[in-house]
């Protein structure tokens, strides 16, 4: 895929030839040529004095899904969380280089982090539903950007609803309080909440770290349902699942980003010492 | 540590903690009990036909037929007692000079004794104030009437050494040869007959006002004063509070100025409430004059004062508890920081903050000292809403205080000092036990 292309690694692997015959034409067109929604620029973040991210520089390509991998304490969700701007939120958190969304920073004086953020949605590692109806959850944030009308709002929560592969689980008590659904449901419904402000961006921070192997199944199947319609990003631990969804690997060691390529090629043909021990489970 | 030792410690705290619990319960039962059969004793009693005249004649209330057949019934024995009365004073006027100077102080003490219990005497004049127009209203009263009546109290002073003892002299035997001995026990053999006590259940006095310094009639001014208060300072204080709690936890960023205002919150929360009360006539009434003199819109502010830092305490730590996940699921669907706090923060944190409310509604219904410059007045009739930019109120805790130590026949109506207590006390629980319920209802609805 593209990264094969830029990093110049040499003859693609079989699989390779296999997965793009399934791509969609217009992330086809990506693969080939491939623009960057998401782009470091010699990017790190700080806590205080610590610099948990170094350094980085990436793209991050459209339409894409791209797996954060790493041991604990690497870095993933502040990297995941400085391209939301979730990180303000820490008084002692900043940042240095460039950090750019459709070509403008991030970080940029004149940037609207709400904005952003309406654009770039995040799925947390616990669920976290409003203790509100399924429906008030869902039509929270159409409501924040404006859509009162009722039967409008009906749509929205019922097409996300759809999209998050939860409808007909919920659909006979959309009144009901979305704390009472279980772990997987509510993982679900928040990333129905979240498709619901029609994000170009979806963030998942270890999505499924908090959910039985069933619920965990159902999220895969929803991130394969999304791919191609949304540029995801997606922090995992568990190695299987990174290959499993996404197109391309990141893996992080200490705040350093020590390897980003195809998924396929991370995975068979590591070029890094440290990534080979890390997918092969000498240390996690 | 072995499991036997580890046993006994377990076993040992738990009685401690079982202890402790018992210790509380008992003395919050010594303190509930006299306060709720006492107060009782307001509202249900043993009332007299005094009574019944008073209530027709100062609040038009009762059965005026009745009434008429009971006055004419008690009036006929009256009439026996008022007869022996006149045929005293006729032997009095043959006594022998001195015998008839010692006889008229004695005679005196009588007369006084019967106009407690029956009210004005015949060839009385109208009395003034409204507590002499009636006898006893109430049958155990009476009954201590009766006993001076009979008895005259001497006070025996005999040792120095200890203090004087009371001890109790017939007043028959200094009548003894005169006409006036039979009265005694005519009057004692005929109470009820006299007096006509029943069984009465008074609700007006939680809804009438109060005649002649509470000595008749309800205390709904003060009910009324107190409500208007509590209310009062909530309108204030809450908003405020609420607003405050919002800045210090999302707004206020650390630093000196910041701690400064925390650390001043929490010492305007310990300052003692009479400072307040000093503080409310300084500001609200001398130097802002919010009103000419005490008004309830002065006592509801200097309130607001006071119980503002627990509010605000209160509200902080409601918003604090509230999970940071829902304030990233906010922001992360692109919502303002404004928004975020005022459609999930707050709304989550209500519970608490309702109760730190409710609370504080509590204390302000009960305080007395804040309002005893600013609002309170100790006898008044019930105010209009439109009266409380300009006119002060009696008000629960300020006439408790007042009935137990200035009030100037206070040991005479302590029932109703004791019913005031049952009241505040009343509401200062519903209060709570309504934050409890709302509290319960609205963390229901959070966790579906
Ligand atoms: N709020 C914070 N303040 C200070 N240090 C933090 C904070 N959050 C995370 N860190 C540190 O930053 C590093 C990266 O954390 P994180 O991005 O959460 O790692 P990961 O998600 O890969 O497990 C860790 O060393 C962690 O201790
Ligand atoms: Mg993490």
């Amino acid at each position: 895929m593209t990264m094969d292309a830029r990093e110049s690694s040499g003859s693609a692997p079989a699989q390779k030839a296999t997965r793009d015959m399934y791509l969609p034409p217009e992330r086809k067109k990506i693969a080939d040529g491939g623009t960057a929604h998401i782009s470091a620029k010699e990017f790190s973040v700080y806590y205080g004095e610590f610099e948990a991210v170094k350094r980085v520089s990436a793209d991050i390509l459209s339409k894409y899904v791209t797996a954060i991998i790493g041991p604990s304490g690497c870095g993933k969700s502040t990297f995941l969380r400085a391209i939301n701007r979730m990180n303000d939120l820490i008084p002692s958190c900043h940042t240095t280089g460039a950090l750019l969304f459709d070509g403008q920073d991030i970080y940029g004086k004149f940037t609207d982090e709400v904005l952003l953020r309406k654009k770039v949605g995040m799925v947390f590692q616990k669920p976290n539903p409003f203790p509100k109806s399924i429906f008030d959850n869902i039509a929270y944030g159409p409501r924040l950007h404006g859509v009162n009308d009722k039967k409008k709002l009906m749509e929205i929560v019922e097409r996300s609803l759809k999209k998050a592969a939860i409808w007909d689980e919920v659909c006979d008590r959309l009144d009901k309080n979305a704390l009472g659904l279980s772990g997987g449901q509510q993982q679900r419904l928040c990333v129905a909440r979240t498709l619901a402000v029609e994000p170009e961006v979806l963030l998942l921070d270890e999505p499924t770290s908090a959910l039985d192997p069933k619920a965990t199944a159902k999220i895969e199947d929803l991130i394969q349902e999304l791919r191609g319609s949304y540029t995801i990003m997606i922090v995992t631990h568990n190695m299987q699942q990174a290959s499993r969804v996404s197109d391309s690997t990141m893996f992080f060691y200490e705040g350093v980003l020590v390897e980003h390529a195809s998924t396929a090629q991370l995975f068979t043909n590591p070029k890094d010492p440290m990534t080979e021990d890390y997918i092969t489970g000498r240390f996690s | 540590m072995n499991i036997g030792t580890r046993k006994i410690l377990d076993r040992s705290f738990t009685a401690v903690g079982i202890g402790s619990i018992i210790v509380m319960a008992v003395a919050l039962m010594i303190v509930v009990v006299p306060i709720i059969t006492n107060g009782i004793g307001a509202v249900f009693f043993t009332g007299t036909v005094e009574h019944r005249k008073m209530l027709f004649s100062e609040f038009k209330r009762g059965d005026s037929e009745k009434l008429s057949s009971e006055v004419a019934s008690s009036d006929r024995y009256r009439a026996k007692v008022y007869g022996m009365l006149t045929d005293f004073e006729a032997e009095l006027e043959t006594m022998a000079p001195e015998k008839k100077v010692e006889y008229k102080a004695k005679y005196a003490e009588v007369r006084a004794a019967l106009q407690a219990l029956f009210g004005p005497l015949p060839g009385d004049p109208e009395p003034m104030l409204t507590r002499f127009k009636y006898g006893q209203t109430r049958w155990e009263k009476a009954e201590e009437k009766l006993h001076d009546l009979l008895y005259e109290t001497k006070w025996d002073n005999s040792n120095p050494d200890v203090m004087a003892k009371e001890y109790f002299v017939s007043r028959a035997i200094g009548f003894q040869g005169t006409s006036l001995v039979k009265l005694f026990p005519y009057v004692k053999d005929n109470m009820e007959k006299l007096l006509l006590p029943e069984f009465t259940f008074y609700w007006g006095f939680i809804t009438d006002s109060s005649v002649d310094s509470h000595f008749f009639g309800g205390i709904w001014p003060e009910i009324q004063g107190t409500f208007f208060l509590a209310v009062g300072a909530m309108l204030f204080a809450f908003p405020l509070g609420v607003v405050a709690a919002v800045y210090f936890t999302e707004y206020a960023r650390p630093g000196f100025l910041n701690s400064m205002l925390r650390s001043a919150n929490s010492t305007l929360a310990g300052v003692p409430s009479i400072v307040f009360g000093m503080f409310g006539l300084a500001f609200f009434i001398n130097t802002l004059k919010v009103s000419e003199s005490k008004s309830v819109i002065a006592g509801a502010l200097t309130l607001a004062i006071m119980i503002l830092p627990t509010i605000i305490r209160a509200a902080e730590e409601a918003i604090l508890a509230v999970p940071k996940t829902y304030r990233e699921a906010s922001l992360s669907l692109g919502s303002s920081k404004w928004n975020t706090i005022a459609t999930v923060i707050l709304p989550a944190a209500l519970p608490g903050i309702i109760t730190g409310g409710i609370i504080s509604l509590g204390r302000a219904a009960g305080e007395t000292a804040p309002i005893i410059f600013t609002a309170a007045v100790s006898v008044g009739s019930a105010i209009g809403l439109a009266d409380v930019l300009t006119s002060p109120t009696p008000a629960l805790s300020w006439n408790i205080y007042n009935l137990a130590s200035e009030h100037e026949a206070a040991a005479q109506i302590r029932h109703v000092q004791y019913g005031m207590v049952l009241a505040l006390v009343s509401i200062v629980l519903m209060l709570n036990l309504s934050a409890i319920v709302l509290r319960a209802r609205i963390s229901k609805k959070l966790k579906g």
